[in-house]
């Protein structure tokens, strides 16, 4: 038996296959705004996964350090690294700003970490080239999209860095890179204005008389040392031993040092239902909104395809085929659309994916099951071309 | 004749559609989830290391001398400028001292009254005295009564008591007088030893508390740099070990110097650890002060001992260890680390030996079951 499909293909194979590859980019835009969707979510897992903390300890009554700002006495560690149940605690800052590089400036996550070696919380989990920090100041270790290379000199507020390591998929939960210092310098450029803000601070001291006594010489002094130090971190990382519960360890951190604790599944809601809710939601609805409109436009290509052969149709009625073998060969012909606009649309998502400045995860489940979606479309589409084939009168073979 | 044709369309169409096919599978397969994981492997090498510190600070006095009067005042003149060399004993400037020079010419006059009452005195006992004898010898030949005699030696008496009170009176307008000079000279603002102003706090005019200083002196020859090292990286710390100064208006230019000191009182705030640092040699010009320096302490080398790099040191689930690949597959290593240099090398006491292949770089974090994909160098390092 012979595929009248597969005939009529190789008959007009180029338009078939030009259709396919167009019908295909289409494709290709929806399963890579599924991506966009996808690594939205994942640049915020991957900023929980990456701290290798299983609590974080913040400020009371916030929902820090990533969706709300949180600070806490850079001490507080101590009595939480004393606390049962606690194998470790790590300090660590985040401060999303400008970092300043040769050739112009880069938005960035400085993140400050706590010089105890590699494997310490809020240390970056491995590296694609250079080393981890090793001196106590001034040397940092960037993901690669910052677009930094080994050896090259950053500046963060005064102060020059030399980056010693390059690390990947190290984002903050809004897509930014992050640079990772020691803590002592994060914890300085938190708060470090520049020299003309600094000098204006002291002339506001000096201005002020209760401060600047003319009986107690030594005040202005004191006042002004005060006001340029830092004793904050943004959040506590903390890894509990095994063998202990870590609802347990949380509790009697939020009980006995009246601090907010999360773990990572009330971390990961934070982040996903509460801080990227609006914009992945904004992503969402494209998304269904392109669906909808792709699947407009196969089944429009369908039915143009099938109404463009309706002559040949109509003869192929008056020689007396049944109507199954119409039908048949219309949807096998979407079918066979369906596969090679996915297939195209597969791999041009892949090609391009890289290219985006943000990154776009591409799921094999998304991909399975926007087969199966493009599958559907293509038989719901061309049971429309169908019946239109069906009804047409075999006359207008010879008519007209 | 009607076969050709067709299959020419045939072929043409299969030579679309299956390198078509052919990219999808190896893109399924090659990005994403399902690629294999690029990874770099390093290999264990048996090595000495040479550790260091690593530390930050500022260039410091040794010593530094406050000078300033002991009175509250008003600055007369101050004869010198920040920078100026100025010797021991040197006077910088003076205090106003308001009434003190009135007050010395009125101690001075006290003085001259005090000595002419003593000539007084001087001239009454005298003559006291020799009343008293002239009357001792008119009583022995009974010409005068005895109640006359008793007067004039009473007199004699209070003449040899009014001349030791004129004498203690001199005494006295004396070491009012020295004290008063002594505070004279006590508001001169006098340089204790060879240095060089660092800071001058007041202008002549001013009105100064007791104990304010108005001039600050440095010995410039004992400038030392206060520098902290944090305390989870300060093992071995101690004096008299090689350190490189780095000052940050000289960067590049490498300083020797030592370590002086390490403090006995560690930062508890900042969890610091405090050293001081001498210069081998004082550069010139010399470094000003407060002058931020990064040092950099050189410890002994350390006997060979399998060394890993910092890079491919994980924790996972709370065990610290490394990636090591035996014949492709990933298996991690608990390890013991030892000393670690700047330069990223660790030594490992217990877990792998020379020859291990460790992983150093991944795309990716690692589970042991990852597939992984060894290569020179990582595509996102280039």
């Amino acid at each position: 038996m012979i595929s009248l499909a597969g005939r009529d293909i190789l008959h007009a194979w180029g338009k078939f296959v030009f259709t396919g590859i167009g019908l295909g980019l289409l494709i290709g835009v929806t399963l890579t705004m599924a991506g966009v969707y996808r690594g939205m979510v994942d640049d915020a897992k991957v900023l929980l996964d990456n701290s290798r903390a299983q609590l974080w300890v913040v400020q009371k009554d916030t929902l820090g350090p990533y969706a709300e700002p949180s600070s806490i006495y850079d001490d507080a560690w101590r009595g939480i690294r004393g606390m049962n149940g606690v194998a470790r605690a790590a300090n660590v800052t985040y401060l999303t700003m400008q970092v300043v590089h040769a050739s112009g400036d880069v938005r960035a996550m400085v993140t400050g970490i706590t010089m105890d070696g590699p494997g310490t919380p809020g240390w970056p989990p491995y590296l694609v080239a250079g080393r981890q920090v090793t001196r106590g100041h001034y040397e940092a270790v960037a993901d690669v999209t910052t677009g930094f290379k080994l050896g090259d000199s950053i500046r963060i507020r005064r102060n020059q860095y030399t980056v010693v390591g390059l690390t990947r998929r190290m984002v903050s939960s809004s897509g930014d890179p992050m640079v990772f210092i020691p803590l002592k310098d994060a914890q300085a450029a938190q708060f470090l204005k520049d020299n003309d803000a600094m000098r204006e601070q002291r002339r506001r001291t000096a201005a002020n008389p209760a401060f600047n006594r003319p009986g107690a010489p030594d005040l202005l002094d004191a006042m002004t040392a005060s006001q340029s130090t830092n004793p904050y971190v943004n959040t506590v990382l903390v890894q509990v031993k095994p063998g202990y519960q870590l609802q347990d360890v949380a509790e009697s951190i939020r009980r006995w040092k009246r601090l907010q604790v999360y773990d990572r599944t009330q971390m990961e809601a934070i982040l996903i239902g509460k801080l990227i809710a609006t914009s992945a939601r904004q992503i969402g609805m494209f998304l269904v909104i392109l669906a909808i409109v792709s699947a407009a436009i196969v089944a429009f290509i369908i039915y143009t395809l099938t109404l463009g052969k309706i002559r040949e149709i109509a003869v192929l009625k008056l020689i007396g085929t049944k109507n199954r073998t119409i039908a048949g060969m219309i949807l096998q012909q979407a079918l066979a659309l369906g596969v090679i606009g996915f297939v195209v649309g597969k791999i041009t998502a892949t090609l391009w994916a890289p290219i985006f400045p943000k990154y776009v995860l591409l799921v094999p489940r998304d991909s399975a099951s926007g087969f199966v979606a493009v599958m559907v479309i293509c038989v719901l589409a061309s049971l429309i071309a169908i019946r239109a084939a069906l009804k047409v009168d075999p006359a207008e073979a010879v008519g007209g | 004749m009607k076969t050709p044709p067709l299959q020419r369309r045939t072929l043409a169409l299969i030579a679309v559609l299956l390198p078509m096919l052919a990219l999808f599978v190896y893109v399924a397969l090659r990005s994403g989830p399902l690629a294999p994981i690029a990874v770099v492997v390093a290999s264990v090498e048996d090595r000495a290391i040479a550790p260091a510190l690593f530390g930050i600070g500022t260039v410091d006095a040794r010593y530094t001398y406050k000078i300033g009067p002991t009175f509250a005042g008003r600055v007369r003149r101050l004869d010198v400028h920040v920078g100026d060399h100025v010797k021991a004993g040197q006077v910088l400037g003076e205090m106003d001292p308001v009434d003190l020079d009135d007050r010395i010419r009125g101690q001075e006059a006290a003085l001259l009254s005090a000595q002419a009452q003593l000539r007084e005195a001087h001239a009454r006992q005298a003559y006291a005295r020799s009343q008293a004898k002239r009357y001792e010898e008119l009583g022995v030949g009974r010409y005068v009564s005895q109640e006359m005699v008793a007067g004039k030696r009473q007199e004699l008496q209070v003449a040899d008591a009014g001349l030791s009170t004129a004498t203690q009176q001199i005494v006295r307008a004396r070491a009012e007088g020295q004290a008063l000079t002594s505070q004279r000279s006590n508001l001169l603002l006098v340089a204790g030893v060879d240095g060089i102003v660092a800071m001058r706090n007041a202008d002549p005019g001013t009105t100064v508390v007791a104990g304010q200083s108005v001039v600050e002196l440095i010995d410039p020859d004992t400038l030392w740099i206060n520098t902290r090292f944090d305390q989870v990286s300060a093992h071995g710390l101690k004096p008299g070990l090689p350190v490189r100064i780095v000052l940050r208006s000289q960067a590049g230019t490498d300083l020797p110097g030592r370590v002086l000191l390490v403090e006995p009182m560690a930062d508890a705030v900042t969890e610091e650890m405090l050293a001081k640092i001498a210069f081998d040699r004082l550069p010139a010009p010399m470094p000003s002060i407060g002058e931020l320096a990064e040092v950099t302490v050189s410890l002994p080398e350390i006997a060979a001992h399998p060394v890993i790099p910092n890079a491919s040191v994980q924790r996972i689930d709370g065990l610290l260890g490394v990636w090591t690949v035996r014949d492709g597959d990933l298996e991690l290593v608990p390890v013991k680390l030892g000393a670690t240099d700047l330069d990223g090398n660790i030594q490992v006491l217990e877990g792998v030996k020379r020859g291990d292949q460790v992983v150093t770089y991944s795309e990716r974090a690692l589970t042991a079951k990852s597939r992984i994909h060894v290569v020179d160098q990582l595509k996102q390092a280039r």
